[in-house]
């Protein structure tokens, strides 16, 4: 069974809270939480993601599900279908919150390669860092890394909004199709590489673009495009303040003059 | 740590250098049953009166002022099955097939003791799982490599060093790129200068950690194929190819985490103090 923790209990365990006393009314007192710890004995992420798939979705909805002791493990949270409310209290492992659909979640610490893989729809939040392939061949949704994501991040992209607050590895978006990648750092390089359709933002610096990729003027539909992304993401820039990347579009047909390449 | 891997394992520990010209052997058995004391009476009769011993099950450390191809060579001529795992003032290394848990119990790692270790997991790809394909690697003194990857040009490395008069004893690729530095080192080379030609010269996917009696060094291919991640406290530096072979040391929460960088050289020494 997991352990339910009534309103008044989840807000001690508030450490962003200044006090006690202040929080009745900081917390939303309709807001159940309920604890699932990994540590504990038959509490596997298998056993996890069974009951988020199965069970959860007519148990806990509007509750928070927080997920106790990640410990880097695998596959946390992927596959999930229903409007759940996730909150992972630590460090993931590969594939966290993969294939998502509907549900919001958030890492309160790093994840390894791939979160939010192949995700359709909803929220995926990343506290700390992601590792390689972050938000790989994501179809829709919004996928937020607060610090900075590695290399391959939004590889194959087909629809997915990615913000990252910090920086991004190389061959970021590498074949990405529809979607965006906005990244409020620095881009390491080969970003963009075979790009399709899809639209890249940076705020800071772009340490070389990939084969395909150019740089393009920022248009008032860009500008708007991106202040919704970033109040979304809770980030607090200037959508001005970034270049737009897009792609030249020269790899979408053969040319003879390409022969020699092959 | 099996969870990846669970064919083979491995692992070398650095301890304090033993006293003044000796040397430590590691010497392995496998399958065969040995007398680990009349391999002593023998070694002391042919070789040399400074030889000491201490066995556990098929592994063994010989200590010795002898040196080392003399060793070497007395070992090839009189048991050839058995096998040199290690040579070098502080390094102990064991390494057979079976779950990482098998080979903790059987050598009894919790008692092990030192500054600085490395350890290994294999899921084999390349080559035989037999207990010298596992890792760690081991070249010259004092030095280890384990590898997560393959390399393709494992065997145009080969060719070049055997041309020198190098020896290899397995068919596996991360040999030749254990050979391959070590060889840049006997040349002159620190394990960093050794490790930017390594960089030239290896082709294919690699996270390598390497140790020498004084450092430990970490790095990632160009395109950065195979994971890593590292943990530094003020205590401590672990390094990992997942953060969940981490997450159970003590002080990681306050650790400072991070993945690191393609082709870019980590390398942590190990200071004096401790290693003394």
């Amino acid at each position: 069974m997991e352990r339910v923790v009534e309103p008044g209990r989840m807000t001690m365990r508030d450490s962003t809270s200044p006090s006690a006393t202040a929080l009745p009314v900081a917390s939303p007192p309709e807001t159940r939480v309920i604890e699932w710890d990994l540590a504990r004995p038959g509490k596997s992420v298998r056993a996890l993601n069974q009951w988020l798939h199965h069970d959860a979705p007519r148990d806990a909805a509007g509750s928070c599900i927080r997920v106790l002791n990640p410990n880097g493990q695998h596959h946390i949270a992927a596959g999930l279908n229903a409007p759940l409310e996730v909150e992972i209290a630590g460090h993931a492992g590969y594939f966290v919150a993969g294939m998502n659909q509907l549900a919001n979640v958030t890492v309160a610490g790093n994840v390894g390669w791939s979160v939010a893989e192949n995700m359709m729809s909803g929220t995926v939040r990343v506290k700390g860092c992601a590792s390689e392939c972050a938000g790989a061949s994501g179809h829709g949704g919004l996928l937020v890394i607060e610090g900075d994501a590695s290399s391959r991040c939004g590889i194959s992209l087909k629809g997915l909004d990615i913000v990252v607050g910090g920086s991004v590895g190389h061959m970021s978006a590498f074949m990405a199709q529809a979607g965006t990648l906005t990244v409020c750092g620095d881009a390491e390089h080969g970003l963009g590489d075979s790009l399709y359709e899809a639209v890249l933002y940076v705020r800071g610096t772009i340490h070389g673009l990939g084969t395909d990729a150019r740089e393009e003027p920022l248009t008032s539909a860009d500008v708007e495009k991106l202040a919704s992304l970033l109040g979304r993401a809770g980030f607090n820039y200037d959508p001005k303040s970034f270049k737009r990347i897009g792609s030249a579009r020269t790899l979408y047909h053969w040319h003879i003059d390409s022969s020699h390449a092959y | 740590m099996g969870d990846r891997g669970p064919d083979s394992a491995g692992l070398a520990v650095f301890g304090p250098p033993v006293e003044g010209g000796r040397r430590r052997f590691n010497l392995y058995a496998g399958r065969e049953s040995i007398s680990w004391p009349q391999l002593v009476d023998s070694a002391r009769h042919d070789v040399s009166h400074d030889i000491d011993l201490q066995a556990r099950d098929n592994h063994a450390v010989l200590t010795s002022s002898a040196e080392p191809a003399r060793i070497r060579g007395w070992l090839a001529a009189n048991y050839p099955r058995l096998h040199l795992l290690s040579v070098g003032r502080s390094i102990d290394l064991f390494k057979d097939t079976g779950h990482p848990r098998q080979l903790a119990d059987k050598y009894a790692f919790n008692k092990l003791a030192g500054t600085h270790a490395v350890g290994h997991t294999r899921m084999a790809t390349e080559s035989a799982v037999t207990p010298a394909h596992a890792h760690p690697y081991t070249a010259g003194e004092d030095f280890c490599l384990v590898h997560n990857g393959s390399l393709s040009n494992p065997n145009s490395i080969r060719r070049k060093l055997e041309k020198r008069g190098i020896h290899f004893e397995t068919d596996n690729d991360t040999e030749a790129a254990c050979r391959f530095l070590e060889w840049r080192m006997s040349e002159g080379d620190s394990l960093e200068n050794a490790l930017e030609k390594g960089l030239v010269e290896l082709d294919g996917f690699f996270t390598l950690l390497m140790a020498t009696a004084d450092k430990l060094v970490l790095v990632r291919d160009a395109f950065a194929c195979k994971p890593a991640v590292a943990a530094e406290t003020d205590a401590y530096v672990a390094i990992g190819s997942e953060y969940r072979s981490l997450a159970h040391l003590p002080g990681i929460e306050e650790a400072q985490i991070f993945e690191p960088r393609p082709e870019r050289i980590y390398s942590w020494n190990v200071s004096s103090s401790l290693a003394g």
